[in-house]
């Protein structure tokens, strides 16, 4: 699914997949926390987005 | 009359007459020139209506979905694929399956030919690799082979992977270089790029959901598109929503499609809808060395769960 987002123009870093367990609060928090910085380093999305009128 | 169109009606004609099936589905000709329909014969008089030639570019599997009675079915190479795919999903058992292949040599493209010919086409002769067009400009003299569509052109199973009897002798497979080369293409480009392409590319998409109809994969009772608790994407012409329901539909085909260009050749506005689908044939190749429809005994890759499977986008 990444791979066709990423073919429709959708930049790779927006998607991520983690496979956390519930005993990995650590990792939780650095998943969550390097999402977070790499989405917001590319900035607000234009596309795939519905703009409601 | 030719051969092929012979040689098929008169084994339809027989299975019917025999009572070794229920119906045939195989071909008829269309209203207009370069055009033909899937016809369902149930007695043996129908059959002299199956016609073949380079214009049965739809794919009959779509056909055999979840029916009960003992069918004869006349398929290409990727109808025959589509067959492997419907028997591998349980929407119709083998035995209730008689395949009659038909080895094929590339279905022609209506649209080039409209493009080359310019005028009104009122008939077309085909001969081996020779059509000849009559257009309102008279007739012309094209090569079947330049006129191909690409999903035929790049094809490399042309002849059934499954069937219980022959219409014609197998032919020589295709060795192609590169199938994939439009796909990489749009691969290299950047971000922004690809995005452009995808919205010029679908941007005259109505949602007629053609080329949905036309799939033989897209068998759901209701499909995504028609649900409405919950409406998972909205349903007029909004570009995000038209642009979701190509996404989803292309990857419920991942590792299911044949690329036998039945939606393609079903789409009124002319979209290259298979734009889509061919990243995941790709991919399928490539990640899990996949192509879809060749055996009976094995699922399909995003239905499986092996130790090997490629696992470097998840941490």
């Amino acid at each position: 699914m990444a791979n066709l987002f990423e073919h429709m123009g959708l930049e790779k870093e927006r998607l991520h997949f983690s496979w956390i367990s519930s005993a990995e609060a650590g990792k939780f928090v650095d998943v969550a926390t390097d999402v977070a910085n790499t989405v917001e380093a590319l900035g607000p999305i234009d596309k795939f987005v519905k703009k409601v009128a | 009359m030719d051969q092929l169109t012979e040689k098929i009606r008169e084994l339809a004609s027989t299975l019917l007459k025999d009572g070794k099936v229920d119906m045939v589905i195989g071909f008829a000709d269309g209203t207009l020139p370069m055009t033909s329909r899937p016809f369902l014969a149930t007695e043996s008089d129908k059959a002299a209506q199956l016609v073949w030639n380079s214009f049965c570019s739809l794919n009959l599997t779509n056909y055999i979905t979840g029916r009960k009675e003992k069918i004869a079915l006349f398929a290409k190479g990727c109808d025959s694929r589509n067959v492997v795919n419907h028997i591998v999903e349980n929407k119709i058992s083998r035995d209730q399956l008689h395949i009659i292949g038909v080895p094929c040599q590339g279905m022609v493209d209506k649209k080039a030919i409209l493009k080359a010919v310019g005028g009104e086409i009122t008939g077309l002769c085909e001969e081996g690799d020779k059509l000849t067009v009559s257009s309102s400009h008279g007739d012309v003299e094209l090569n079947k082979n330049d006129y191909l569509r690409d999903n035929c052109a790049t094809c490399t199973h042309r002849n059934p992977v499954i069937y219980d009897e022959l219409a014609a002798p197998l032919v020589e497979e295709q060795t192609v270089e590169e199938p994939f080369a439009d796909v990489a293409a749009i691969e290299k480009m950047e971000p922004v790029d690809k995005a452009r392409y995808f919205d010029n590319l679908i941007k005259d998409c109505i949602r007629c959901y053609a080329c949905r109809n036309a799939c033989p994969l897209c068998y759901c009772p209701t499909c995504f598109v028609d649900e409405s608790g919950p409406q998972w994407v909205g349903k007029g012409q909004n570009p995000t929503d038209i642009q979701t329901f190509h996404f989803l539909r292309a990857f419920h085909c991942a590792g299911r499609c044949t690329d036998c260009g039945a939606c393609e050749a079903a789409c009124p506005m002319d979209i290259h809808v298979r734009a889509f689908t061919r990243k995941l044939n790709k991919d399928a190749l490539e990640l899990f060395g996949w192509e879809a429809g060749l055996d009976t005994e094995k699922r399909p890759p995003l239905d499986t769960f092996n130790p090997d499977d490629p696992d470097e986008f998840i941490r």
